[in-house]
Formats: structure tokens, sequence, C-alpha cells
């Protein structure tokens, strides 16, 4: 493996973006390709593929052996709300493979007692996301219905392009929320990549049902990345 | 909450042989590049070994990484990369074998 290689890998690894470091089984030379990278013909199309599936695995282009080595940022989830729904959210996701962190400024809500093993944070979004800013292997769901709590974290994860937006409330209620985040300075296009109402329609009625439907709509936008402009579930 | 906490540097084997040839040492970087049946770690797991027969990370569930460690120090010694298969072809071969009855196989380069 090339020391460059291998450095520039790890680089892109800490910072969270997807890397592939592709290998010719043959000669051995190696060279990482970043997420939006061109690179033409079969071993192209099977590059944006491995980016997709995160699956690694050897590739026969332009009569080569390639091994592509996939290596995405672990994806997570970050819930603004300590309610009823984030504490069913909370196992459901970690079992999934998508770790969670909870951030909740009332401290009534917040509490280790109704949040066990959670990574919690009782403080503003404002506040936590300067310090961990979300990025796009972030999901983002605004559960709290408090558009002081909510509104901050859901411009800031248009702005990072967090794979998945979320935000609950009625139509009545998000067509409110549209015409704050436009003032805020969002642009139209971005608010639209928000889910609201949250979650797929699967008629969930409970909290936990919600729960259910955040997840699985999480799940769908991260699998489907890329596939269509809004890179989401209709 | 460090920045970090989704990539754990001390146990990470690409971040380890990073550290190491900082260190000036030789290492060799081996990688699970197919796997068939039931194998213990996905393709794309890494071993990476010093010059010394030092290791960290996994290929296996710890059955052939001693076999992946020897061929290593000759591939840092060589400079020259190697695949090796691993399975259980016969009952004779079994002791470097994988008892779950997968098959997979290693790509063992020389890191620089």
């Amino acid at each position: 493996m090339d020391p460059y290689a291998l450095k520039t890998l790890n680089t892109e690894r800490r910072a969270r973006r997807a890397a592939i470091l592709v290998t010719d089984l043959g000669d051995g030379r190696d060279r990482v390709v970043r997420e939006g990278d061109q690179v033409a013909g079969d071993l192209g199309a099977a590059i944006a593929k491995a980016f997709r599936s995160g699956n690694s695995g050897s590739v026969q282009a332009e009569g080569r052996t390639f091994f592509l080595n996939a290596h995405l940022p672990q994806p997570r989830l970050v819930v603004i709300g300590a309610v009823h729904i984030s504490q069913a959210l909370a196992p459901m996701a970690k079992i999934a493979g998508y770790p969670l962190e909870i951030i909740d400024p009332r401290t009534a809500f917040a509490t280790p007692d109704r949040f066990p093993d959670v990574a919690l944070h009782a403080e503003w979004p404002e506040d936590v996301l300067k310090r961990q800013p979300l990025d796009s292997y972030t999901a983002l769901a605004a559960v709290t219905h408090d558009p002081k709590i909510d509104d901050f974290a859901l411009k800031a994860a248009l702005d990072a392009n967090c794979f998945y937006v979320g935000a609950l409330g009625s139509r009545k209620t998000h067509a409110k929320r549209v015409e704050r985040l436009l003032a805020l300075g969002a642009s139209a296009n971005r608010i639209a990549r928000i889910h609201a109402p949250i979650g797929l329609d699967i008629g969930a009625a409970s909290p936990a049902e919600i729960a259910v439907a955040i997840l699985a709509q999480t799940i769908y936008a991260f699998r489907s990345r890329g596939l269509d402009a809004k890179g989401a579930v209709a | 909450m460090s920045d970090n906490i989704y990539l754990d540097e001390a146990r990470d084997p690409l971040i380890i042989a990073e550290g190491w040839m900082k260190d000036g040492k030789d290492v060799a970087i081996a990688t699970v590049v197919e796997t068939w049946g039931s194998a213990p770690r996905p393709v794309g797991s890494h071993l990476v070994i010093d010059s010394e027969g030092n290791f960290h990370g996994s290929v296996s569930g710890g059955c052939v990484e001693g076999a992946v460690v020897s061929e290593a120090v000759d591939v840092i010694g060589s400079g020259k990369a190697r695949m090796l298969e691993f399975g259980v072809a016969d009952e004779t071969a079994w002791q470097v074998g994988l008892s779950c009855g997968g098959r997979i196989k290693v790509y063992v380069e020389r890191l620089g």
C-alpha cells in the first residue's frame, strides 16, 4: 500500500467523509477515491455502487482485477427532543446500527432516568452542534414541536446536507415552519428535503410506532443516497 | 465527548499502521478480499503486522492470524505482495484452516 494513500484514507475517515481504496490486485498499485470524484467506465460504475452500499469487493474492469475497499463513516442519528418518541427510537436505532444522540435543552425532559445508555445533551442545539457539527452521514429528526428548539437544528441539517432530515408536525405546522426557514435563509429546494409529516406512512399512531416510521425512513434515505435528485423518499 | 466517537483510533488497524509507519517501523497490511460460505470477518477487514510480528485487527476469528502474520513478515522482507487462501481443504490441513467451514482470500502487501 502506498503510504500516501494510507494517510489520505485515514484523513478522510477521521473527518467522517466516505472514501474507497482502489487496489489493482495485479500490480498492487492503489489510490483513494473520494465521494464525488469522477471515475470513468465500468470501474467508475462499480465505485459508485460501493459508495451507495458500503460493500467492499473485487471487480473486473479494463481487463484487470481491482479490489474496492469501501470506507463509509458510521451513519448516525441526531434527535432534537427528549420526548416519548425518542425514548422508543433510541434502542431501536441502536439495534439497527444507527447510533443515536439526543439534544434537548429542557432539563426536565433530558434526564438520564428517562434515557438510560443514550448520548444525551441537555443543552441548546446551537451549542452542541457547534462542538459536533452535522455531516452528510448524519440523519436529523426534530421532534420537539417547538420552533425555538427545532428550527436552528433543521437549518443546520440542511446546510450540512444531512442524508435525512425529518420534522414532526402536521402539514399546517410544517407550512409555518417552511416560512420560518425561508426567513432564516434556507432555499426552497433545500427545505423541500425535509420529511414532514415525519416518518414513512405506515399509519403509525403510538410514539413507538412513530419511532418505527422515522427509523424506516432514515434507513431508506441512507440506502437510496444519490439515487435521485432529492436523495430521499417521497 | 470526543470528535471521533465513531472511529476507535486505539483499535483501528489502519490508524495503527499509520502510527507505526511514523515511528519508522516496517509494516504489512493484510486485507480480506473474498469470502465464501461462513466467514467470521467481512470482506475489507484488516490485520496489520510489523516486522517483529506484532499485529492488530483480524481477518478471521483468530483461526488463521498466526499463518498470516508469518507470511506478512516475509512480505515485509521481500516487498512482494501475496494472495493467501484459507479454508477447510482436507482433514489433514485443518490446523491453519477455518473450523467454521468457510474459505477466505487474504491479500498481504507491504506498506511503502
